[in-house]
Order: C-alpha cells, then sequence, then structure tokens
C-alpha cells in the first residue's frame, strides 16, 4: 500500500486506461512516451542511414566508377585496328613508366570476364587516387607491359566499378591481354599474357609482385615478363589477397592488327 | 518526435506533403551519397584496396 502511494505515475496511468482522461497525468505519461518514440525514431533513422550505406557501396560506388572507367578508356583514343596481325615474341617494346601517379597509360582485356570487359590501367596503387576511380592500378615500379619483370597491377574485388571481381574464375592458360597506348611517342602496343597459376596469400606477401614472382632477389631473364593481379580475398574482406601469375605469350604492334585472343568467343 | 514534428511544418494538404517529403528524402539521399558515404568510406571505414603491401592495408 505504501509502495502503491510513493509511485503516483503507475496509478495515473491505471486511472487513465480506466476511466477517465484527465489532462494532468495524461500530460506525465507524454514525456515518457516522447522519449520512447523519439528513440524509436532515431533508431530508425540509423537503421535507414546503415542500409543506404550498403546500397551506396555494393551498388552506387559501381556505377560511378564503370561511368568514369569507361570514360577513361575513349579518353587513349584506342583505334580499333582489323586484321590478326603476327604475334612477336622476341624482345618487346616497352613503354618507360608514366611519371605522375594517376596516369592512364593502357587498358586490359580479360576474355574470361566477359567480351564487354575493358579497363583502363593507372599509374599506382593509391586507393583513392586510381583504386578507386581508374580501377586497375599498376604498382609503382615494378615492370611495364613486355618488359623483363613483373608488371604488377591491383584491382578492386568488390566495389568501385569491381575490376577484378571475377579473378577467382581465372584458369590457367587465360589470356590476359594489355594494350599500352601513348599518343604523344605514337607508342601502341597489344601485349598478349597466358595465366599461370593463381595463390591466396596474406596482405604481407610483397614476393608475389617480385620481379621474379615469389623469388624475391633473383634477377628476371628473357623468359620472365610476368604480369600479377592481386585483388582482396575473400570478397569484402581484407585478411588475404588473391594473387594471379600470368607470362608474356607475345606482342603486337596495334597498328598490325588485333590479337586473334580478342576476336575468339569466350571459352 | 520527428517524424510528426516534420509532418506538420510541411506546408499544403497531405497529398502536397507527400510530394515534399519525397524531395526531402531525395534530398538527403543526394547529400549522403555525395558527401557524407564518401567521407566515411575514406576515413572510418576504408574498403580493402587489394594490394600487398609490407604494411598491412586497413
Amino acid at each position: 500500500m505504501t509502495a502503491h502511494e510513493t509511485l503516483p505515475s503507475r496509478r495515473s496511468r491505471r486511472d487513465d486506461d480506466g476511466r477517465s482522461a484527465r489532462p494532468a497525468p495524461r500530460r506525465r505519461q507524454t514525456v515518457g512516451g516522447a522519449i520512447v518514440s523519439l528513440i524509436a525514431e532515431l533508431l530508425i533513422i540509423a537503421g535507414a542511414g546503415t542500409g543506404l550505406y550498403v546500397v551506396w557501396t555494393a551498388w552506387w560506388t559501381d556505377v560511378v566508377a564503370v561511368n568514369a572507367q569507361t570514360k577513361l578508356v575513349d579518353g587513349l583514343g584506342q583505334k580499333d585496328t582489323s586484321g590478326t596481325g603476327t604475334e612477336h615474341r622476341g624482345p618487346a617494346p616497352v613503354l618507360a613508366e608514366p611519371p605522375n601517379v594517376t596516369d592512364v597509360f593502357g587498358t586490359m582485356q580479360i576474355p574470361r570476364f566477359g567480351k564487354d570487359y575493358e579497363r583502363p590501367i593507372g599509374e599506382g596503387t593509391d586507393r583513392e587516387k586510381v583504386l578507386n576511380t581508374i580501377g586497375l592500378g599498376h604498382y609503382q615500379d615494378t615492370a611495364m607491359p613486355g618488359a623483363e619483370g613483373n608488371f604488377a597491377v591491383a584491382g578492386h574485388r568488390v566495389t568501385y566499378g569491381k575490376p577484378l571481381n571475377q579473378i577467382a574464375e581465372l584458369k590457367t592458360g587465360d589470356d590476359i591481354v594489355v594494350r599500352v597506348t601513348d599518343a604523344k611517342t605514337k607508342f601502341d602496343v597489344w601485349y598478349v599474357y597466358k595465366v599461370t597459376d593463381s595463390q591466396i596469400v596474406t596482405p604481407d606477401h610483397v614476393e608475389t609482385i617480385a620481379p621474379v614472382p615469389n623469388k624475391p632477389g633473383v634477377e628476371p631473364t628473357a623468359s620472365d615478363r610476368w604480369l600479377t593481379l592481386t585483388a582482396c580475398h575473400p570478397m569484402w574482406s581484407a585478411k588475404e589477397r588473391y594473387v594471379t601469375h600470368a607470362k608474356l605469350d607475345y606482342w603486337m604492334p596495334a597498328s598490325e592488327g588485333t590479337p586473334k585472343e580478342l576476336s575468339e568467343t569466350t571459352k | 518526435m520527428i517524424f510528426p514534428f516534420v509532418w506538420r511544418i510541411l506546408p499544403g494538404p497531405a497529398a502536397l506533403k507527400v510530394i515534399e517529403l519525397l524531395v526531402l528524402l531525395a534530398a538527403i539521399v543526394f547529400v549522403l551519397f555525395t558527401w557524407v558515404f564518401p567521407w566515411v568510406a575514406a576515413d572510418i571505414l576504408p574498403p580493402p584496396d587489394g594490394t600487398v603491401d609490407v604494411t598491412p592495408s586497413p
């Protein structure tokens, strides 16, 4: 009985539920109710915001990046060349490494990723400046395409245009076709690489992009003209890296024609 | 609290309020997509970037 008397709010609520809606107790109740509904509304807003963030990451960044990357490919002014040229297997012409991070110097096509797969390659692996915008980024100070050593390229597995989304589908012998173009020096050459192997490592395994992959300190020879792709693994995680190596098969000046690998239908 | 307040301050009849509400939501989404989320992604929750590095990327 005494407890009941010290809890006026409970009594007033009972009054309210019971017979009449007296103004005074009703008002005291709305204070508590208002706080609860404010918290509820803030939770709804937070939930909606989080949901929107997921939509933005998983979808909108792709829309923006694919659009930008298509423009960059067009901006290189690469002309379609007809016919299938000679497959050169000797020492290849090599473009000097671009001086500035974000310089776009070529494109990559991978038939396994679809006929329309063509992405620009930018200099550097800065996340904001290169990977989030240009897409594929060339590790600075690794070899350029066609050169002895390892042409190493990083790209997002998910979000921001996800250029290496399907990296795990690459099989031994698959083609990776790189075209390096420099309008100023009229440099325009195709390089066709064949996938040799893939590995899954933790992100500290820098020897995967050594001049001779996984043999740091070994000098590359004429037969060591590698290409390495690195992407996140598993998808949406930063825990590991999916690394795919490929070896140069042949090169061809773009003026001579287009590699047959690009006209073949996807296996 | 918030939702009834927004509903109250929007002028016009209910049908107009609905349209105003949609415009308001679109504006909020635009601000979030253009400025807020890129900032969150860059400074608070950087997504994995797929590079190998001696210093593991965050």
